[in-house]
């Protein structure tokens, strides 16, 4: 069997408002459009993609927030209706995807051995996060590739943004490794925004762009210089500023999705591509692509 | 017939005392002590349970569960492997649009949902599972803000306590809640269970002792404190205490019960009973700034453009409140622009005077001035100013032993109808237009301070 590999990694973030923008089917609310910028980075995302080869979207989601141990979901077919507790003005998307539960008992069982909490998630009424949803369907609105799905643990809560990371890092290099023991072709998913200061009203329609900006000067600041570390490769020093950058920019990387991928990624030197950026309700978000396949060629 | 908070109580979120009480004594003792009260609940009068749900984050101010009947099936995000909880509650959702119209009439960001399918918390779940199986009585589910501040939470319940009052309900209020939240993060077998760390048992007992003593209040100022010292920075800080304190009157004397203390996968579990009754040990004072009305950060879509735009525009001279026979005057409301009372009592009718948006204090005017201090035109927002006129007839009118439901006249005048009829009539249907008063609107040339928007209101004392 040949080995897997990772073909891209992403930084795909998932405020529901992308989805509610864009009008799918599966949506119930109906929009007027909004947040294009963003919008037209994850088409720039997806034409990129386009060309690429892959079976699998790994995605590791802050919105399933599991406190005793990082988990994965281990049902194969997942259909219902994901309505976004914070958002269900726009988000109540009917799903019906599939899961990789070998490849999720593979990441799993690997990062068992490595001495970390883990656990399949094996009930059939769980509902998946919006998060995950989010991100896989701008990415992939086809949902014709199965998904693995995994926690955000929320050491950070406990502990500290060190020993969140310490474990991302770690969780990271298993998902790499059982990836590459299972001769699958990866797309590597971090759903979360940058900066994390949201308003808190709301605009009549919420697509009224003529209020959308970023929350504060700050948060903008912070937002450039995690975008240009990731432009210029420099993955080490972006997981060496994440405890500041969680703490004043209230970061969605705390939740470890960013630090996962980079180690899945071997934190990578290469530059990545940014697709697109925008804010929405006052956070800052990014759409990057680390593009792995054309590494090796 | 008044209404009132005729029981609070305390009680965990964990989905263990449901699904599996059987696997540990302490989850056992936990589902007997929910049982008690749900007994208690039975034994009294109460027509309605209001849940301030710790488990279901808000972002865009406060958000009150509306669906009559929201059904699903809920699943821990930890504990999935214990089972599922088929729901289907009975929500009194003419109690939650009451709560939404008065949260917004206090100047919070507030609104309801009801959408098939949404995901009620499993706090909320366990909660009406256990205390009120079969939907005995009908329930009321609000969020917790990620943002609020206690000022912010104390409002938030006396908005609440606007709707009891009026609607004559007799109220059990239910804080969803563990003390101590530090799990193992690992998994445990059940009869490994035990409350975390000694440090985290000690505060428990602490808190515990308080309220079993009826001092509320106390724990609600200590909560900062409590939150540093033994909870898990999640989103949602130690807030239910404030919340709870608050729909108490702030008190320090109630009768305090508890009925079970014990660990669920490391975190302090416990059930408590506060009864109004006073337990005769004397109240204490309350310290911190009894707030009726929010006046926070609320224009923050707003304020991006320009921070030194003058928000506090110098405009005409300021004015105390003209005092006399029967005026009404308040410092919650702007300070007159010339030498008159913020209202008059006429027998049983209030006259007030032209009420515009300015905020009392710093003079600032929500949704922006229409100038600035050239005269140079700026954009503004006209929901925000109508919204802040409302607020602060509201407060005039409490002021006078009145509310805003009892206005019977109004004369509004606009500076530009083109411009604003429309969201100034939207924030209107949302307001004053539930009440029902008449109403007249006349364009006119100018107001004497930058703003677009001033009502002339008659209400019934
Ligand atoms: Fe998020």
């Amino acid at each position: 069997m040949a080995k897997g590999s990772i073909v891209a990694g992403c930084l795909a973030p998932h405020p529901p408002h992308l989805v509610y923008a864009e009008n799918p089917e599966q949506n119930e609310p109906v929009s007027e459009g909004g947040w294009e910028q963003l919008r037209w980075g994850y088409e720039r995302l997806r034409e990129s993609l386009k060309n690429i080869d892959y079976d699998v979207i790994v995605v590791l989601s802050p919105h399933w927030q599991t406190y005793v141990g990082t988990h994965f979901i281990g049902v194969e077919k997942c259909t219902s209706k994901s309505v976004d507790p914070v958002f269900p003005n726009l988000f109540r998307f009917n799903y019906d995807l599939n899961i990789d539960v070998e490849l999720a008992r593979a990441i799993h069982d690997q990062a068992e051995s490595q001495g970390m909490a883990v656990k399949m998630m094996e009930n059939p009424d769980f509902r998946v996060d919006y998060g995950t949803i989010v991100s896989c369907h701008m990415v992939r609105p086809e949902w014709d590739k199965p998904i693995v799905s995994i926690s955000s643990n929320r050491s950070l809560s406990y502990y500290s943004v060190e020993v969140m990371q310490e474990m991302m890092l770690e969780l990271g290099r298993s998902t790499a490794k059982a990836i590459e023991e299972s001769g699958k072709k990866c797309l590597l998913l971090a759903s979360n925004s940058l900066s994390h200061r949201h308003f808190v009203t709301e605009t009549n329609p919420p697509e009224d762009m003529s209020k959308e900006h970023i929350a504060s000067h700050a948060m903008h600041l912070w937002d450039m210089r995690m975008i240009e570390m990731m432009r210029q490769g420099k993955s080490q020093q972006l997981i060496d500023e994440m405890p500041e950058f969680c703490e004043q920019a209230i970061a969605e990387a705390d939740g470890g999705a960013l630090t996962w991928l980079l180690s899945a990624l071997d934190v990578p030197e290469q530059p990545a591509i940014l697709h697109g950026y925008g804010t929405i309700i006052g956070t800052g978000n990014a759409i990057m692509e680390w593009p792995c396949h054309s590494w090796e060629e | 017939m008044s209404g009132e908070v005729i029981k609070s109580l305390i009680v965990p979120a964990h989905p263990h005392p449901v699904l599996c009480p059987e696997k540990n004594e302490g989850w056992q003792r936990i589902r007997d002590a929910y049982d008690e009260a749900r007994r208690q609940i039975e034994e009294s009068d109460a027509d309605l349970i209001i849940i301030y749900s710790t488990l279901w984050p808000s972002v865009i101010g406060h958000q009150i569960q509306a669906d009559p009947n929201p059904k699903w099936v809920m699943v821990d995000a930890d504990f999935h492997d214990l089972g599922s909880i088929h729901y289907s509650l009975r929500i009194d959702s003419d109690f939650s649009h009451a709560w939404n119209k008065a949260n917004l009439a206090r100047g919070l960001e507030s609104r309801t949902v009801a959408y098939e399918g949404f995901p009620v918390d499993v706090g909320s779940v366990v909660a009406l599972e256990l205390l009120n199986p079969n939907n005995r009585i009908p329930a009321v589910i609000c969020s917790t803000n990620v943002y609020s501040n206690r000022a912010e939470t104390t409002v938030l319940a006396k908005a609440c306590q606007d709707v009891i009052k009026a609607q004559g309900k007799k109220v059990v209020a239910v804080s969803v809640m563990s003390l101590s939240n530090r799990m193992f993060t690992e998994p445990i077998e059940p009869h490994e269970d035990r409350i975390h760390s000694l440090k985290d048992d000690e505060w428990n007992q602490k808190i515990l002792e308080f309220l079993s003593e009826g001092r509320l209040e106390d724990i609600g100022q200590l909560s900062r404190t409590i939150h540093d010292q033994i909870r898990v920075k999640k989103v949602v800080a130690f807030k239910p205490m404030w919340w709870l304190s608050a729909m108490n009157g702030n008190r320090n004397d109630l009768t305090g019960k508890v009925l079970a203390y014990e660990p669920i996968h490391g975190a302090g579990a416990a059930v408590v009973v506060l009864d109004p009754e006073s337990n005769g040990t004397g109240d204490k004072e309350y310290d911190e700034d009894d707030v009726d009305f929010y006046g926070g950060d609320r224009n923050v879509l707003d304020s991006g453009e320009d921070d030194s735009s003058p928000s506090t525009n110098s405009g005409p001279k300021l004015y105390d409140p003209v005092e006399g026979k029967n005026t009404v005057n308040t410092n919650k409301a702007p300070k007159p622009v010339g030498a008159y009372p913020h209202a008059r009592r006429e027998g049983d009718l209030l006259y007030l005077s032209g009420v515009g948006p300015r905020q009392p204090g710093d003079n600032s005017i929500p949704g922006g001035p229409i100038k600035d201090s050239n005269g140079n035109p700026l954009d503004y927002d006209i929901k925000a100013q109508t919204k802040a006129v409302v607020n602060n007839i509201a407060r005039i009118l409490e002021e006078a032993g009145s509310s805003l439901d009892k206005v019977i006249d109004v004369t509004s005048f606009l500076v530009d109808m083109d411009r604003d009829f429309s969201g100034y009539n939207e924030v209107w249907a949302e307001t004053l237009g539930k009440v029902g008063p008449t109403r007249t609107t006349l364009a006119i040339r100018a107001l004497p301070t930058p703003i677009a928007v001033e009502m002339k209101v008659i209400a019934k004392v």
